[in-house]
């Protein structure tokens, strides 16, 4: 078993946090995560650039950049997490640029060597794979792929095959921030897609509260919760950790009860 | 696309080996181009390619556009013998494409009157576009007020600041100008908000981009619209010369009036092509916007080509004194034209624009954009190469009005 599918094999379904490299003192915030009960972590991969991101997050981007956040910090926090976490699954989160610009192989085998499990990258769709899949797969690492309200029948097979891991519904046509997508319509897509292939279905986007979280949880296999947690970042700084704590906490207390 | 029926020339069809085959099916120029979107933005990217190919077979849009293209826009565009700038110059006859008579005053609009056609046939209600100067801005407000859509502009807060006349054009085209504050609230900026609220409005809506970049389909679709210009080109230097031109030469911002200009060309082996990329205070400054000569392959904004951007794939940003060429990215067919040697691309900076500038409106009795002024200041460094009976077409791709104020600026004048 990876950690990846452990994640998603315990008795209760999995919280899956966001919070960018390089924004705030991550380790801190990153440990605090785990603390209050997140089951996956995704590091999001500061970007100039961040097309599918509302404000909370485009904020996070250019916070992390002006710290000085590069490629080699969001690894070097990577593999920090690794060593005083052995088990909890961590994933990447970012856009292509920052990903490919040394070239594939040497980003997923730098991953792997962090310790990393999975790759998210917002903005290679499976019609570009070749830019990052093959190389991410040689070296281990899931590419974990996103299903949007979009994403239609006869499209979803060429998203499932190649992905790995989990299969990340967007639950909105939109960017990340507060938009949030009506609960009838997150149920009725995730029996879609749990219909059409046996990985995991973690729900996101606009989730924000212990009730959404909940809400999904009796449908989905994760809860994934990122705008909440990087506004927290953002206003509390170097207190932001007993705040994550909490929330993550609430988050995780809603999962397992409704679960 | 069909032949436009006034100006296809003796237009020879595309050949094994052609320059004139790409992109292939998946949108690639070589290893350029591609479709790097959003899984959300992914259905319609290829609803929109369905829609062009069909759009490109059929005769009654073909009709539609080449009529809008006569009789609203003013085409074709005028070939002109720049007499007194040969002179200067002193070698190479140099001619000009005169796509600032336009209307709306550059060669934007060729493009938006072919989208907005598309988004009706597609059904789309609303249009949204990025700006930079606001050319293409005003050019898309200007449509959507033909055609009676909603029109939606996202401009970087620095350039509504500089670019306050084309700000109130579009405001009285009835478009809603929505300033941008993200990053250095320039043109990458306002196009990255026009692709965040194209992910939120898929449905209805349908995004105008305004030059030959992007996932595909667009920057194949703006070529083949923006390639009126060369088609028409091609054929007027042919009725009044017997020949082709040596050499043609346009401005590159993400390329679209150069792609216009050169595609048509591209096969004639004889006939050399120069993209003139804006250098900024120099290339060694750092502050450019010249991708090609100074920047390195990657991925933004739905495609591959090569951008400004650090070792860690970090974009930077891009500057010249022309708004219109600060962006710091190319359209893909360009990386690839520039990788097979076909086309060359020359650096020209802010000064040698600034005095191209004012040398044409002094010689010629025309005032040129700043953009189009970066191809008129690479003349002096190519006219070496050429002899007197030999034929230099450059291509004047917008008048400058809009461009007075930050050239009496720069000349330290107050108006
Ligand atoms: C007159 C003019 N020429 C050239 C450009 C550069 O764009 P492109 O390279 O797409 O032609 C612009 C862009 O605003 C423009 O307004």
């Amino acid at each position: 078993m990876t950690r990846l599918s452990s994640a998603f094999a315990k008795p209760h379904r999995a919280l899956v946090t966001f919070i960018t490299a390089g924004d705030g003192d991550t380790a801190a915030n990153l440990d605090a995560l785990v603390e209050g009960g997140a089951d996956v972590i995704e590091l999001g991969m500061p970007f100039t650039d961040p097309m599918a991101d509302g404000p909370a997050i485009q904020a996070a981007n250019i916070r992390a950049l002006g710290a000085g956040t590069t490629t080699a910090e969001v690894l070097r926090i990577a593999r920090e997490f690794r060593q005083r976490h052995p088990d909890v699954p961590l994933v990447l989160m970012g856009y292509a640029n920052p990903m490919v610009r040394r070239g594939p192989e040497w980003f997923a085998s730098a991953a792997a060597e962090a310790g990393v499990d999975g790759v998210i990258c917002v903005d290679i769709p499976p019609e570009e794979d070749d830019a990052l899949g093959p190389a991410l797969r040689a070296a281990g690492i899931a590419p974990i792929r996103l299903a949007t309200p979009t994403t239609d029948a006869a499209r979803l097979p060429q998203v499932l095959e190649g992905s790995a891991g989990f299969l990340y519904y967007v639950s909105v046509a939109g960017i990340t921030g507060k938009q949030q997508a009506a609960q009838a319509s997150i149920d009725e897509a995730v029996r879609r897609l749990k219909a059409a292939t046996n990985l995991p279905v973690a729900v996101g986007f606009g989730v924000r509260t212990p009730e959404q979280a909940a809400a999904i949880a009796k449908v989905a296999d994760g809860v994934v919760v990122g705008s909440a947690l990087v506004e927290l970042v953002g206003e509390h700084g170097k207190d932001a950790p007993e705040h994550l704590r909490k929330l993550t906490s609430a988050l995780a207390e809603a999962i397992r009860t409704a679960g | 696309m069909t032949e436009h029926p006034n100006s296809s020339g003796n237009q020879p069809p595309a050949k094994a080996n052609s320059f004139r085959q790409m992109p292939d099916s998946r949108g690639h120029f070589g290893t350029y181009g591609g479709r790097y979107v959003a899984e959300t933005l992914m259905p319609l990217v290829l609803e929109l390619e369905r829609e062009y190919r069909a759009a490109k077979a059929d005769a009654a849009f073909q009709q539609q556009f080449d009529d809008l293209l006569e009789h609203y826009v003013g085409r074709p565009s005028p070939l002109y013998f720049a007499e007194r700038l040969t002179e200067a110059l002193g070698g190479a006859q140099m001619w000009f494409k005169r796509e600032e008579l336009n209307h709306t005053g550059a060669h934007k609009i060729n493009n938006c009157i072919g989208q907005i056609l598309l988004a009706i046939r597609m059904g789309k209600t609303r249009i949204i576009a990025e700006t930079g100067a606001g050319q293409h801005g005003v050019a898309t407000a200007t449509v959507c007020a033909r055609f009676g859509l909603p029109c939606t502009i996202f401009m970087g807060a620095t350039d509504v600041a500089r670019q306050q006349p084309n700000v109130f054009r579009m405001k009285l085209l009835g478009a809603e100008v929505v300033p941008v504050d993200s990053g250095a609230a320039t043109l990458k900026d306002a196009m990255n908000e026009a692709l965040r609220h194209w992910v939120a409005h898929v449905e209805d809506t349908f995004y105008i981009i305004g030059t030959a970049a992007g996932p595909h389909p667009y920057p194949e679709l703006v070529r083949d619209f923006q390639s009126v210009i060369g088609k028409e080109a091609r054929a007027q230097m042919l009725a009044r010369t017997g020949r082709l031109p040596d050499l043609l030469v346009a401005a590159v911002g993400g390329g679209s009036n150069a792609i216009g200009l050169f595609h048509p060309f591209l096969d004639d082996p004889d006939v050399a092509m120069v993209g003139v990329e804006a250098a900024g205070h120099g290339i060694d400054s750092g502050q450019h916007a010249a991708s090609l000569t100074g920047g390195a392959p990657g991925v933004l904004h739905g495609n591959k080509t090569y951008l400004l951007q650090d070792e860690d794939g970090q974009i930077t940003e891009a500057h010249s004194i022309s708004a219109g060429l600060d962006y710091p990215g190319i359209g893909p067919e360009h990386a690839w034209l520039y990788e097979s040697g076909r086309v060359k691309y020359l650096p020209i900076g802010d000064d040698e624009a600034l005095e191209a500038f004012q040398l044409c409106c002094r010689l010629e009795g025309i005032i040129p954009a700043l953009e189009s002024a970066h191809a008129l200041a690479a003349l002096p460094k190519l006219v070496g190469d050429y002899g007197r009976d030999q034929i230099i077409l450059v291509n004047v791709s917008g008048r400058g009005d809009k461009d007075i104020f930050t050239v009496a600026d720069k000349l330290g004048v107050k108006i």
